[in-house]
């Protein structure tokens, strides 16, 4: 099948996109990379009947670093910049780990930061990682621009905050502070398919190797990624030991996490995933905390 | 109603200008209007890369741009890679390698190939295994292609010694 007809604007300055959402609002779909929405309206799931393509704005492709503490990316910076970007490496090693997840080649030369976020997939890695590392966005309209924290954003299945007046315009995210360790693992059925579960783990160590803080977030086992707060709670002063890990592994996956049954996997097999991948990632975090 | 537009972009090295509504993708507009079928669809979702082609030096799938996108971009497909006295070194693996059995999904794998081995000389086998991930073959088998990728990196690497 082929998509339905559409109006199509491609404006050329943020300004004349948000005048023209203003003008659609809801109507208008805006075509980041087009690497969700297109294969959407291929199949006529989506039929939207104004398409606003943002892809002439050099103004919002960029990753920049003005302070010292946090690290901005455009919403139009393409999911490859960002895997190839050296200080993204280096500093929110979290986000460089879970590019490479992120579908094929094809599609992250394609597919953008803001639309993988936008889109919300509850599969989809980058809304994982902006909780886990607590990020901001940046949306905007003709009446300006405000930040919604990232765990404000994800409303549920393809829901955000972005009211239909509004263009995510950028991505805040602080980078990694000293002695912080890092883990991202999914499981799915082949590479780059999206995962059945995943995990981002972030914690951070005093001198001692006691836990600072922790982060634990779900990738696909609700409807949006999903932060396991009470289990996280349980490494907050403590060393992690083997067995501290185990329960903090049984907590988060029998009480915190919330998979829904699918085509792929039943609920206690994901529960089994969920089990699994948090023992191996606080392993692993754990490891680079100390090492860092 | 036609709603079409003028596209002027450059295809395989030729200045082209062309007609498409928005709403036709990439590869309707390479296939139907350009007449170059070198480029298959396979799932028309992204999923098989059988559309796979390069906008400027960047591979991607065809299926999922819109035709009228590729204003002042500079596209290859898989119908600009060999000159007219020979095969690209890629295509040439391929043959030697014995990496097809029905092409449907060669020309894909090809214009990826090439777009893998621009970026990396040496790809280990892990590396060219992931990096094709995004590329479907329903009947060859992953080891012959990854056999021909091998002899491609080779070949091409050995044309560029030979030039020094
Ligand atoms: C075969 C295949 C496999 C995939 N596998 C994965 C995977 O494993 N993990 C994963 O995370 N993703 C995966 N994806 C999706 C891919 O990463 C998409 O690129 C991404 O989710 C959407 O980014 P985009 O730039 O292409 O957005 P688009 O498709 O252009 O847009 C997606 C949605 O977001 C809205 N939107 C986009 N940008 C903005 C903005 N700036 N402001 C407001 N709204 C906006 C659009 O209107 C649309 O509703 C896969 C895609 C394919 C085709
Ligand atoms: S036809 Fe484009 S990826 Fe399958
Ligand atoms: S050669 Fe037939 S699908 Fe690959």
């Amino acid at each position: 099948m082929k998509p339905a007809s559409f109006k199509y604007y491609a404006p050329e300055s943020l300004e004349e996109a948000l005048v023209l959402k203003a003008q659609y609002g809801d109507e208008a779909r805006i075509l980041a990379g087009g690497q969700s929405l297109i294969p959407a309206m291929n199949f006529r799931i989506m039929q939207p009947t104004v398409l606003l393509d943002l892809n002439l704005l050099a103004e919002l492709s960029y990753t920049s670093s003005k302070d010292s503490a946090v690290l901005h990316i455009g919403a139009m910076t393409r999911l490859s910049e960002v895997e190839d970007d050296p200080l993204i490496a280096d500093r929110v090693a979290l986000l460089h780990e879970s590019l490479p997840y992120i579908a094929h080649p094809q599609i992250r030369n394609r597919g953008t930061v803001g639309g993988n976020i936008a889109h919300a997939d509850p599969a989809a890695e980058l809304p994982v990682i902006a909780l886990a590392t607590d990020s901001r966005f940046r949306v905007q309209s003709t009446n300006g621009s405000r930040w919604i924290n990232s765990d404000d954003f994800f409303r549920g299945y393809f829901e955000t905050a972005i009211e239909p007046n509004e263009i995510l315009v950028e991505l805040e995210v602080p980078f990694h502070v000293t002695n912080t360790g890092w883990a991202f693992l999914e499981v799915s059925r082949r590479s780059g398919d999206y995962a059945m579960a995943g995990i981002a783990v972030l914690i951070t160590l005093d001198r001692d190797y006691i836990c600072r803080q922790a982060r634990l977030v779900y990738l696909n086992l609700s409807d949006a990624p999903l932060e396991a707060k009470q289990s996280a709670d349980m490494l907050v002063g403590e060393t992690l030991s083997d067995e501290l890990i185990e329960q903090v592994a049984n907590k988060a996956s029998e009480e915190e996490i919330m998979p829904m049954e699918s085509l792929h996997a039943t609920v206690n097999y994901q529960r089994h995933l969920a089990c699994i991948l948090t023992k191996r990632a606080l392993e692993l975090a754990y490891g680079r905390a100390k090492e860092t | 109603m036609s709603n079409k537009r003028v596209v002027s972009s450059t295809i395989n090295g030729q200045q082209v200008e062309f007609l498409t509504e928005p709403q036709q993708s990439l590869l309707e507009c390479l296939r139907d209007t350009l007449g170059l079928t070198g480029s298959k669809e396979g799932c028309n979702d992204g999923n098989c890369g059988a559309c796979s082609v390069l906008i400027n030096n960047r591979l991607v799938n065809a299926c999922l741009m819109l035709g009228i996108e590729i204003e002042g971009k500079d596209v290859v497909t898989v119908e600009g890679l060999a000159d007219v006295h020979e095969l690209h070194p890629v295509q040439e693996a391929f043959v030697l390698e014995d990496g097809l059995q029905c092409g449907y999904c060669t020309p894909g794998f090809i214009v990826a190939t090439k777009a893998l081995l621009d970026k990396n000389a040496n790809p280990t086998e892990d590396e060219i295994r992931f990096w094709l991930a995004g590329n479907l073959c329903r009947c060859t088998g992953y080891d012959k292609i990854v056999r021909s990728v091998r002899l491609a990196s080779q070949l091409m690497n050995d044309a560029k010694e030979g030039l020094q």
